[in-house]
C-alpha cells in the first residue's frame, strides 16, 4: 500500500481538503490497482491458518437498539456468508462471534474484553449506538484489538476515541447533515426551524445544520429542544414561528408516532415544507397509522429503503441476499420493516475487514496493527457487490467514510429518491490525524 | 474473640482477592476488577439499605457523580488522574450529604420516591447540559491521562491492583463502620426508629450520615470506573445503576458486610452467562430472585449466618 497522505495543516476549507484528500485517494487508488488490493480485486492466498478468522461482532439484542441490532445481525450473517462461499479471509473461514452488549456502555466494554481474552476474536465490530461506541473504545485501544463501528456517530472524526477505532462502512451524522444543507435551501426554503431530542444525537443535527445552512445563505429561526422523556409534543409548536419554510425534525423513539400525529393535528393540511431524517422511523412502516401527515414530505436516507429507478443491481443483489424485498420490509415478514439506511454498514464493513485483512496478509492478532495501517490505507471504495449502497472514501487519517446521501419524498405510500449527494458535498477537513498515534 | 475472627475472615478475604489475579485467566481477571469496583459500590449501598434500613433508588446519582467529578476535572480542569479521584468522591459525598438532607424529611416508600426522582433530575441535567457532559453519548479520558505517576491505570495488572486497593479499603472502612457503636444505632434504626429515639439517639443524624457515607462509597466507585476504564457518560446514572447494587445487596445478603462482593460475583456471571444463552436474560435473574426469596430471604451469607451462630458482621 501506499503512505497516507499527510493533513495539511493549512487546510481552512473543505475544498481545500477535498483536493488534498483526492491527491492522497489518487495515489492509493493507482497503487492499490496495480497492486490488485481494492476492495473485490484481491486474489486468494494460500492459507497459512486452517482456523476459521475471528470476527467479535458486539450486537444491540437487547435495549434501545434492539431494532437495529436485529437487522445488523442479519446483514452480518449474510455478508458472512457470502464471503465464505467465495473462499472467505485469505483462504480462511470467517467465524462470527456475536455477544449482546444490551446497548449499553458499560456491557459494550466487557464485550470487548470478552471478544479479546475469552473468545480471542482477530476484530471486533458492528457497534451502533454511540454511547456503547465511546464506553467500548477505550477498552479497545488498550487492548490493541481492532474495533469497526457501523454508528454514524462523530465520535470517531472528531478525534476523541483512539486509532484501533475505525468507522469505515459508514458515513457519520456531521457529513450526513452537512450534505442536505445545499439541498434544503435550494428546494425547500431558508428559514429553518428545528425540533430535535434535548440530548446529544439532537445536538449534534441542531449544530451541524445550522453551521451547514448558514453557509447556504439560510438560517435556523428557531432550535426547539424536545427533553427526552416528553410524550406529548402540542405545547411545543406554537412556538414554531409563522414565517419558518422547513420544519427540519430528528425524532427518535416510540413518541415519534404521537410526534407525528400531533403535527399534523396542529397544522392540518397547511404548513412549511417538512425535511427530517429517517433515523425516526427506522424499522417502522411508512404506512402506519398516524403517519399521514408526512404524506410530502422529504427524508434523508442512508440507503433507498424502496427500489426505484436509480437503483443499482448491487443494491438488488445485497436486497436479496439479506433478505429484503423491494419495499424494504422483510421477504418473510412483510410488517417487519428493515433499518434498511445503516444496516448496509455493517456488509461494507465486512468487506473491509477482508480486503484490509488480504492487503496486510493478515495471519494472526500479531497482524492488527497492519491491519489497521492496511485499513488506513484503503482509500477508495468503489460502488460494487462489497459497497451496494455506493463509492466511498475512507479518509485514514481520521478513520471515517465518506458517500452518498439520498432526500427521499413521501409519496403513494413510499420513499421515492429525489437527490442524490456527492460524496463531497459531506466532506469536512480533518479535525484529527489518528495515524501520529503509536500502535 | 468473635471480633478477631470477624476481622481476620475479611482479611482473608482481601488476601485471596489479591491472590486471584495469579490464578485466573486474563479474561476472568479483567471481570474480577470489575467486579470489585462494583462491589465497592455495592458495599456502601450496604451500610444504607442493610445496616439503616433505607431503601433508596438514586444512588447512580452518586455513582455519576464520582464519575464526572473525576472524569470533567480532568477534562476542563486539565486535573491528574491522583487529584481527580478525590475530587469525583469529594463531589459524590457533597451531592449525598445535601440530598439526603432533603430526602430524610421522608421515611418508607417516600424516601425511595425522593431519592429515584433527583436521580432523575440529575441524569436529565447531565442530559441537558450536554455541551460540557456530553449527554448520553459521554466522553473518553485519553489513556495517556490515566495514569498516576508512571502508574498505568489502564494496564491490566495495574488496574486490578487499583481495583482491589479500593475494594479493599471500602470493605475495611464498612467493616469499621459496621462493628462502632455508630453502626450499632444504625442496626437500631432499622429494628425500631421510635425505640432508637427513645433510648436517647436522634436517628437523623445517623442516617445522614449512612447516606452520606453510602454517597462516598458510590462515588468512589464512580470515579475508579472512570480512571480505570476510560469512559465517562450519563448512562450511568440512569435508573438501572441504582438497581443493580440494591441486587447485589439482596442476593448476597443484606446487612452482612461481604454480602456485596459475593451478589457482585454471582450476579456479574449469572447476567455473563445467561446472555450467551438467551437474549431474555433478564427471566434468568428473575428467576434468580424469585429462588432467593423462596429459600434464601436474607440472601446468601446473610441465610449463612442465621444458620451458624451469627457472628459475621
Amino acid at each position: 500500500m501506499t503512505n497516507q497522505t499527510k493533513p495539511d495543516s493549512t487546510a481552512g476549507s473543505a475544498d481545500e481538503t477535498r483536493r488534498t484528500f483526492l491527491k492522497g485517494a489518487a495515489a492509493v487508488g493507482a497503487v492499490a490497482a496495480g497492486t490488485q488490493m481494492l476492495p473485490g480485486m484481491v486474489p486468494y492466498i494460500q492459507a497459512q491458518s486452517s482456523a476459521p478468522v475471528k470476527i467479535g461482532f458486539q450486537v444491540h439484542k437487547t435495549g434501545i437498539g434492539a431494532a437495529y441490532g436485529r437487522w445488523y445481525d442479519r446483514t452480518t450473517k449474510a455478508a458472512a456468508q457470502l464471503i465464505n462461499d467465495e473462499g472467505g479471509i485469505n483462504g480462511r473461514e470467517v467465524e462470527i462471534v456475536a455477544e449482546d452488549d444490551g446497548t449499553d456502555p458499560k456491557r459494550g466494554a466487557e464485550v470487548v474484553e470478552k471478544f479479546a481474552k475469552q473468545h480471542q476474536t482477530d476484530v471486533a465490530f458492528g457497534t451502533l449506538f454511540s454511547h456503547v461506541v465511546i464506553g467500548s473504545s477505550p477498552r479497545a485501544g488498550e487492548l490493541k484489538m481492532p474495533y469497526f463501528v457501523v454508528s454514524e456517530g462523530h465520535h470517531v472524526a472528531s478525534g476523541g476515541l483512539n486509532r484501533y477505532t475505525l468507522q469505515p462502512g459508514i458515513t457519520d451524522v456531521k457529513s450526513q447533515v452537512q450534505s442536505m444543507a445545499p439541498w434544503v435551501a435550494d428546494n425547500l426554503g431558508k428559514k429553518v426551524t428545528m425540533i430535535f431530542p434535548d440530548f446529544a444525537f439532537g445536538h449534534d443535527h441542531r449544530d451541524f445544520f445550522s453551521e451547514a445552512i448558514e453557509k447556504q445563505g439560510g438560517k435556523v429561526i428557531e432550535k426547539i429542544a424536545i427533553p427526552p422523556t416528553e410524550k406529548s409534543f402540542t405545547k411545543y409548536f406554537p412556538r414554531i414561528p409563522r414565517d419558518t419554510d422547513v420544519l427540519y425534525h430528528v425524532m427518535v423513539g416510540p413518541a415519534v408516532l404521537t410526534f407525528v400525529k400531533e403535527l399534523g393535528e396542529f397544522f392540518g393540511g397547511r404548513g412549511p415544507q417538512v425535511f427530517g431524517f429517517l433515523d425516526s422511523l427506522e424499522a417502522v412502516d411508512i404506512n402506519s397509522p398516524g403517519l399521514e401527515f408526512l404524506d410530502g414530505s422529504y427524508f434523508w436516507e442512508g440507503n433507498p429503503r424502496y427500489r426505484s429507478d436509480i437503483s443499482s443491481d448491487h443494491d438488488a443483489f445485497y436486497r436479496k441476499a439479506v433478505g429484503v424485498d423491494d419495499n424494504g420490509a422483510s421477504i418473510t415478514d412483510s410488517k417487519d420493516i428493515a433499518t434498511y439506511s445503516h444496516m448496509f454498514g455493517c456488509w461494507e464493513t465486512l468487506h473491509i475487514i477482508k480486503a484490509g485483512m488480504e492487503a496486510s496478509d493478515y495471519a494472526g492478532p500479531k497482524d492488527r496493527a497492519n491491519l489497521i495501517e492496511a485499513v488506513e490505507n484503503i482509500g477508495v471504495m468503489p460502488h460494487s457487490r462489497a459497497h451496494p449502497q455506493g463509492d466511498k472514501l475512507f479518509n485514514g487519517r481520521t478513520h471515517q467514510a465518506f458517500g452518498h446521501q439520498f432526500i427521499s419524498k413521501v409519496g403513494d405510500g413510499k420513499l421515492t429518491p429525489v437527490h442524490k449527494t456527492s460524496i463531497f458535498d459531506g466532506y469536512y477537513p480533518d479535525e484529527t490525524d489518528y495515524t501520529t498515534q503509536k500502535l | 474473640m468473635r471480633a478477631d475472627r470477624a476481622l481476620a475472615l475479611h482479611l482473608a478475604v482481601i488476601a485471596l482477592l489479591f491472590g486471584l489475579q495469579y490464578v485466573l485467566s486474563p479474561y476472568h481477571q479483567g471481570n474480577l476488577a470489575r467486579i470489585m469496583v462494583l462491589a465497592t459500590y455495592a458495599t456502601g449501598y450496604n451500610i444504607l439499605f442493610g445496616y439503616t434500613g433505607l431503601l433508596s433508588l438514586g444512588h447512580a446519582l452518586f455513582f455519576a457523580a464520582g464519575m464526572y467529578g473525576a472524569g470533567m476535572s480532568m477534562r476542563y480542569l486539565d486535573f491528574p488522574a491522583l487529584a481527580a479521584f478525590p475530587a469525583g468522591i469529594i463531589a459524590a459525598t457533597l451531592l449525598a450529604a445535601m440530598i439526603g438532607a432533603l430526602a430524610l424529611r421522608t421515611t418508607g416508600v417516600a424516601f425511595m420516591i425522593v431519592t429515584l426522582m433527583f436521580a432523575q433530575a440529575g441524569y436529565l441535567t447531565l442530559l441537558y447540559f450536554n455541551e460540557y457532559t456530553r449527554g448520553d453519548e459521554g466522553f473518553v479520558i485519553p489513556q495517556a491521562d490515566r495514569a498516576i505517576g508512571l502508574i498505568d491505570l489502564s494496564a491490566d495488572d495495574t488496574r486490578f491492583i487499583a481495583a482491589w486497593a479500593i475494594f479493599s479499603v471500602g470493605l475495611l472502612i464498612a467493616l469499621a463502620i459496621v462493628r462502632s457503636k455508630a453502626g450499632r444505632v444504625l442496626v437500631a434504626i432499622r429494628e425500631n426508629e421510635e425505640r432508637t429515639r427513645m433510648l436517647g439517639f436522634n436517628p437523623f443524624p445517623y442516617k445522614l450520615g449512612a447516606v452520606t457515607a453510602s454517597g462516598a462509597f458510590a462515588g468512589t466507585a464512580g470515579a475508579a470506573y472512570a480512571l480505570l476504564f476510560g469512559s465517562v457518560g450519563a448512562s450511568f446514572a440512569a435508573i438501572q445503576y441504582s438497581i443493580e447494587p440494591l441486587l447485589f445487596v439482596l442476593l448476597g445478603g443484606a446487612g452482612v458486610v461481604l454480602g456485596p462482593l459475593v451478589g457482585s460475583v454471582l450476579m456479574f456471571y449469572l447476567i455473563d452467562y445467561a446472555r450467551e444463552v438467551t437474549t431474555a436474560y433478564l427471566i434468568v435473574v428473575g428467576i434468580a430472585l424469585v429462588l432467593l426469596i423462596l429459600f434464601a430471604r436474607k440472601g446468601i451469607l446473610g441465610s449463612l449466618r442465621r444458620r451458624s451462630d451469627g457472628w459475621l458482621p
